[in-house]
């Protein structure tokens, strides 16, 4: 199969690749851009491990292919902050016990994230609801809500003082 | 997890797309791919070649039409519709929140629910209660069809080979229509096991002048239950009535059934969820 | 002066790395000249293997090697407790092989594998091999398969019959039946589970020809173990050749225990190959079939009653299904982890407990979230309610009367928790049950559930609450009650750490324990920094390699926080005992004259002399003046093994709605009381608990793989196997009582797993008492919308 051209903006930086048609964006991210913080967690499109934002919207790159994904904006949970500069959501996921092994948390937070951008104060309902697409075998979804809860109140925080 | 090989071709028009459908037989559409991929990746799909249409800004959006119908871009994704005025209808509003999840009513499109015929899509009842029409495209010109007798089996369609859905049409939103969405999900896979859309618009004197209701997930396509809505009509939709009327909801179709719902089950599911849409659209427009 | 963290909700130091995508899970591992493995797996649940033809995968593009198991030496897989001397396990052993070579046992056992240049490749590779099958016929129901005339799956095994085994006191028992004023009896499904941790399981195998060395990342809860059982069992090579390496491991709840046939293949892959690394991940589907499955137990329970409620014994005959062959600790998990702890937190007088192992075509059964103690819960907690409904007493009445009141401490049980070996005794080492229930009821309202369940019953919801007031036993230890009778895994349980002082003052704490998400990092630390005085941001916690981690048995079993601590604790105490001779040293005082606080060394009576740990490391690292006889630098190791298993407790309520119409059922509130004893981190307590309660709830009302009858694996995926999602559970109600373990130095006793031990039990016992007014008595988990629907039709039908 000949191989497709991809280029693309991920956490703001240009990127071109070279990948089989098949490969999907999930694999692109991982394999090629080295960005390993994007798992994988199942293969029936159903835990949201994967879940990155395409063009501003969550999307399960497990679920779309690289080729798909060419010209478009890419954001993974390495280009939502970095230690030292960490997105609020990723600051109350540990400030609030939000995580145990790690395994599903960058697609929870890329999840939370599209949630808050859209809407600032969600209740506990609207977290729960948005956080259906993303499984988490830890937590009991417990902390990860309250985190969402306090991410949410810290970001109306800084929007209110700006 | 990995699809077989392919080759994709992002389709620059319409027309290029129906062309290359109509030169290549090994070649099948993609648009949002929620319902397509994970099937690759099971390997229970292997199409030969992808043609990409998701990028097709006449496929794109949704439209007031002059007569007050909506015209649904086959591209509108989920997320998009539940921003859109087609909203206004309780069943659409009610049943885009149960549709997968966040990232696959971002991404999943209206035309691929519909051209992909699951037999459990949630959509596809509203769109028969709502008695929409899909237009449908094809090199030779673009044909407008009635949703009902579109789904015809299990991921079957009337869309020919080398027929690209275009936009699925919405009738004109009525002060007099009241609708609902009501279905019982697989815990799983988030499908319904039963799901039931309806739409009743009162005449004078209170009695039901015309229903639609439209059934997922019980049988091998989406279907109108036409009995049901006879029923309905010319009643005050009393809960007997009503009742009554959801009773005929399956008839003698063949019913569906898996390790999650047996026949019996799903039967009286659908029975439960047809009363239970058909009560709530009556409560909205009472 | 370090702040003492011990007991403080320190936030996690693991998480800066899984919140920014800088975690290192196994498939994020590259090395250099890589290959890929994909193993092809049988469609059948029972068939011979007439031939294998890889001639076309070997053709394929980007092949490397194709491997069927006549390519492996015969070294099966090592099956490591056989569960209970005279009565247990003979000569009826049967456990995978890296491949399988003449005959599958279940759907998913692996049969060939490819190495290919890249993942795709191998799979496409997978694709071309042909095997000739011969269909047998299959039987996967553990009744079923131990009937007359049944499929037969091992000619070492007739009947299909692993082991009997028994413990408890029979005849006490009879004769507690034969005066009974009640006897209750019920039939219990405790059925099939597929634990999914969001990891996937996977190896990456690599051999280096050049000092003829074995290297293994393996996602896995047991890095020592899995060296030990791979050099010993399966690799034939000597145990020093051996290193496994766990990464950070994207959780397990016991899944990732065992000695898997893949490890043993990528290493024989690797060998094959010419030392490539050799990379393999399973895929979910993948993971649904091979990776363990939990549970799956048929239990007859009767229980002997007096008519106020008060239980005088308890006969259990359970039929344990443990699949197609045995999984490392298999045959341990239903008899030691189960039999042994039935009578649970009450004064149960006399208990009999029998225990029949099955083979069935389906895939191997081992230790999952709980492992034999949620199953024993069930009994027990399941039994309270029917000896309640028989009686016409309050469920939480019922077992105010059994508790045993908490001066009955240490506790000598009847269902055989005692034997140990040399005539050594185990108890129950303390507990106090009553304050944890009332507190429970009252946080739940419970005084006002009539009320509550009428208001449901208006909205066409039949409300429903049920207890659970569980004991855990927690530990897995200590070595001379899992090495006792005959039963254990003929391997110690003890654990280590290992504190190095470096001459910067810097801490290194390595330990032979595994986290899978726990937090061992920060808890360890917060433990060290208590006993040293160093600041926590002085200490690093490693593990996870057996090459610089001293042996340890890893994490499973609730045993970290009681076991691995105490070594913790012990190694802190040596570093003490020498920084303190050498403090002595060097003050020119006697060394019964230094008293230590936090980190600083002091002569008593003169606080001026002081030296710091740091100041003491400096100097004992550089050696340039030690004391005769003392060795440099501030290392030590220590072991510990426990005297005493810890026993939690505490009492879980749930509330529930099912929907008459419908049969749907939901959690609407969820209440726990839990005495854990002391806590290192309350933040990460909770958290343990509230992953516990989920997963748990998941087993009561989502959770369950179906097989058909031909062994085919139903609910294969996710798409059909249901895991607990955000939408459909409340956020969890916590408190907690306070009772120090005795048996732990910190007073801890571990909390992996109490949620899951307590829910499961709690949230059955809320659906049959929504259902209840239909006059139905039992209905088995889970309690699927079709399920209950059912019920309540046969109910409604049985009325009419």
């Amino acid at each position: 199969m000949a191989e497709l051209h991809v280029a693309l903006e991920v956490n703001g930086e240009h990127r071109e690749v070279d990948v089989e048609p098949r490969t999907l964006l999930v694999t692109m991210l991982r394999e090629d851009l080295e960005l390993t913080g994007t798992h994988v967690g199942c293969d029936t499109s159903q835990c949201g491990a994967c879940t990155v934002h395409v063009d501003g919207r969550a999307v399960k790159s497990c679920t779309v292919l690289a080729a798909q994904a060419d010209g478009t904006s890419v954001t993974t949970i390495e280009g939502l902050g970095q230690v030292g500069s960490l997105h609020p959501i990723q600051q109350a996921f540990w400030d609030k016990h939000g995580l145990q092994c790690g395994f599903c948390t960058p697609g929870m937070i890329m999840a939370a994230a599209d949630l808050v951008a859209r809407n600032p104060d969600p209740s506990e309902a609207e977290i729960r609801h948005a956080i259906a697409g993303n499984i988490c075998r830890c937590t009991g979804y417990h902390n990860i809500v309250a985190a969402v809860r306090e991410a949410a109140a810290v970001m109306r925080g800084a929007a209110a003082s700006a | 997890m990995i699809p077989a090989a392919f080759e994709y071709t992002r389709a620059s028009s319409l027309q290029d797309a129906l062309g290359i459908l109509a030169s290549d037989e090994g070649a099948k559409v993609i648009a949002g791919g929620q319902s397509l991929l994970p099937l690759m990746k099971l390997r229970l799909a292997q199409p030969a070649r992808l043609v990409d249409i998701g990028r097709l800004a006449e496929l794109r959006g949704v439209r007031r039409l002059d007569d007050g119908r909506l015209s649904v871009g086959a591209l509108t994704t989920y997320a998009e519709l539940a921003d859109s005025p087609a909203v206004r209808y309780g069943v659409v509003a009610d049943a885009l929140p149960g549709i997968g999840d966040v990232q696959v009513r971002n991404r999943g499109t209206v035309g691929g629910a519909v051209a992909h015929a699951d037999p459990a899509s949630d959509l596809p009842a509203a769109l028969l209660a709502l008695d929409a029409e899909v237009v449908v495209q094809s090199a030779a010109g673009s044909r407008t069809v009635p949703v009902d007798g579109f789904f015809q089996g299990a991921f079957t369609t009337a869309l020919a080979r080398d027929e690209i859905l275009a936009a699925v049409i919405l009738p004109a939103p009525r002060a007099d229509a009241g609708s609902a969405y009501a279905s019982l999900e697989q815990r799983a896979s988030g499908y319904p096991i039963a799901g039931v859309a309806a739409v009743v618009v009162l005449g004078a004197g209170g009695l039901i002048e015309w229903a639609g209701v439209g059934v997922t997930g019980v049988s091998d396509h989406p279907y109108r239950a036409r009995e049901v809505e006879a029923a309905l009509v010319g009643t005050t939709g009393s809960p007997e009535a009503v009742a009554a009327a959801a009773a005929l909801v399956v008839g003698d179709r063949e019913v569906n059934a898996d390790i999650h719902a047996g026949r019996e089950y799903r039967a009286a599911m659908a029975v439960v969820h047809a009363r239970r849409a058909i009560g709530a659209a009556l409560a909205r427009v009472r | 002066m370090a702040t003492d963290v011990l007991g403080a909700p320190v936030k996690r130091v693991e998480d800066p790395r899984f919140i920014s995508g800088k975690g290192r899970y196994l498939d994020d591992i590259k090395l250099p000249g890589m290959a890929h493995l994909a193993i092809l797996r049988s469609p059948y649940a029972h068939a011979n293997i007439r031939s294998i033809d890889t001639s076309a995968a070997k053709a394929a593009p980007g092949v490397v090697a194709v491997i069927t198991g006549a390519d492996i030496p015969y070294n099966p897989l090592p099956m490591a407790w056989p569960a209970g001397g005279a009565s247990g396990i003979q000569n009826n052993v049967n456990t995978p092989r890296a491949l399988a070579t003449d005959s599958v046992k279940w759907t998913g056992e692996g049969v060939a594998a490819v190495v290919a240049e890249t993942a795709a490749q191998a799979v496409d590779a997978l694709e071309l091999i042909q095997v000739e099958w011969e269909p047998l016929p299959a039987v996967t129901d553990a009744e079923k398969a131990l009937a007359d005339g049944a499929p037969q799956l091992h000619e070492n095994a007739p009947n299909n019959r692993v082991f009997d085994w028994q413990v408890g006191d029979r005849a006490a028992t009879d004769a507690a039946f034969a005066g009974a004023e009640v006897v209750v009896s019920q039939r219990l499904v405790n059925h099939r589970l597929i634990p999914n941790p969001m990891e996937v399981r996977g190896d990456i195998g690599w051999y280096n020809p050049g000092t003829d060395e074995y290297t293994i990342w393996m996602s896995s809860q047991t890095p020592h173990i899995q060296r030990l059982l791979l050099a010993a069992f399966v690799m034939g090579v000597p145990e020093q050749k051996i290193r496994c390496i766990s990464p950070d491991v994207g959780g397990a709840f016991g899944s990732k225990i065992y000695c898997y046939a893949d490890m043993a293949l990528s290493l024989f892959a690797s060998r094959l190959v010419g030392g490539r690394p050799v990379k393999w991940v399973e895929t979910r589907r993948e993971s649904f079939g091979s990776t363990i499955h939990g549970r799956d137990h048929i239990t007859y329970v009767d229980v002997a009653a007096t008519r106020q409620g008060e239980v005088k014994g308890l006969r259990v005959r359970t039929l344990a299904n443990l699949g197609g062959r045995l999984s490392t600790i298999g045959p341990g998990i239903p008899t030691t982890l189960y039999g042994r702890i039935l009578s649970g937190p009450y004064k149960i007088p006399a208990v009999h407990c029998e225990v029949t192992g099955v083979y069935t075509n389906t895939t191997f059964v081992d230790a999952y979230r709980g492992a034999g103690r949620p199953e024993a819960t069930y009994v027990v907690e399941r039994a309270m309610d029917l000896v309640a409904d028989e009686l016409g007493i309050d469920p939480a009445e019922v077992r105010r009367r059994n508790f045993l009141p908490p001066d009955a401490f240490p506790y000598d049980n009847p269902s055989g928790l005692l034997t140990a070996v040399n005539g050594s005794k185990l108890y129950i080492d303390s507990g106090n049950y009553e304050p944890a229930m009332d507190k429970a009821l009252a946080m739940a309202g419970y005084a006002d559930m009539a009320a509550r369940k009428a208001e449901a019953r208006a909205r066409g919801k039949l409300l429903g609450v049920g207890l659970s007031t569980y004991i855990e036993v927690c530990g897995v230890a200590p070595s001379k009650w899992i090495g006792a009778v005959g039963e254990g895994w003929g391997a110690a349980m003890w654990e280590s750490s290992n504190i190095k002082v470096h001459l910067t003052g810097k801490v290194v704490v390595t330990m032979g324990t595994q986290p899978q998400g726990q937090g061992h990092e920060t808890t360890f630390a917060q433990i060290v920094s208590h006993e040293l005085g160093v600041p926590m941001e002085d200490i690093v916690v490693q593990h996870s390699d057996t090459q610089g981690t001293p042996f340890g048995y890893g994490s499973y079993g609730s045993r970290t926080s009681n076991v691995g601590t105490g070594a913790a604790v012990k190694a802190a105490a040596k570093i003490r005992d020498k920084a303190r001779r050498y403090a002595a040293h060097m003050l020119e005082a006697n060394v019964d004259d230094i008293e230590v606080e936090g980190a600083e060394y002091r002569v008593k009576g003169s606080p001026d002399k002081k030296k710091t740990l740091q100041e003491i490391a400096f100097a004992l690292d550089l050696a340039f003046d030690t004391p005769p006889g003392m060795e440099p630098y501030l290392d030590e190791t220590a072991y510990h093994d426990t005297d005493n298993c810890t026993f939690p407790f505490g009492t879980h309520i749930a509330v529930v709605e099912v929907d008459e119409e419908t049969g749907n059922t939901e959690l609407v509130r969820y209440v726990a009381v839990d005495d854990v004893g002391k806590k290192i981190n309350p933040m990460i307590v909770d958290g343990q608990l509230h992953g516990g309660i989920a997963q748990g709830v998941g087993q009561a009302l989502w959770e369950e793989a179906v097989y058909d009858d031909d062994g085919q694996l139903l609910s294969g995926s996710l798409l059909d196997y249901a895991l607990p999602r955000a939408e459909w559970l409340p956020s969890f109600e916590l408190d907690e009582t306070v009772t120090p373990s005795p048996v732990n130095p910190l007073g801890v006793k571990g909390v992996g797993e109490a949620g899951c031990i307590a829910s499961t039990a709690a949230v059955a016992n809320a659906v049959n008492d929504a259902l209840s007014p239909l006059g139905i008595r039992h209905l088995d988990m889970p309690f699927t919308a079709q399920k209950v629907w059912s019920a309540i039709q046969s109910a409604k039908g049985g009325q009419a």
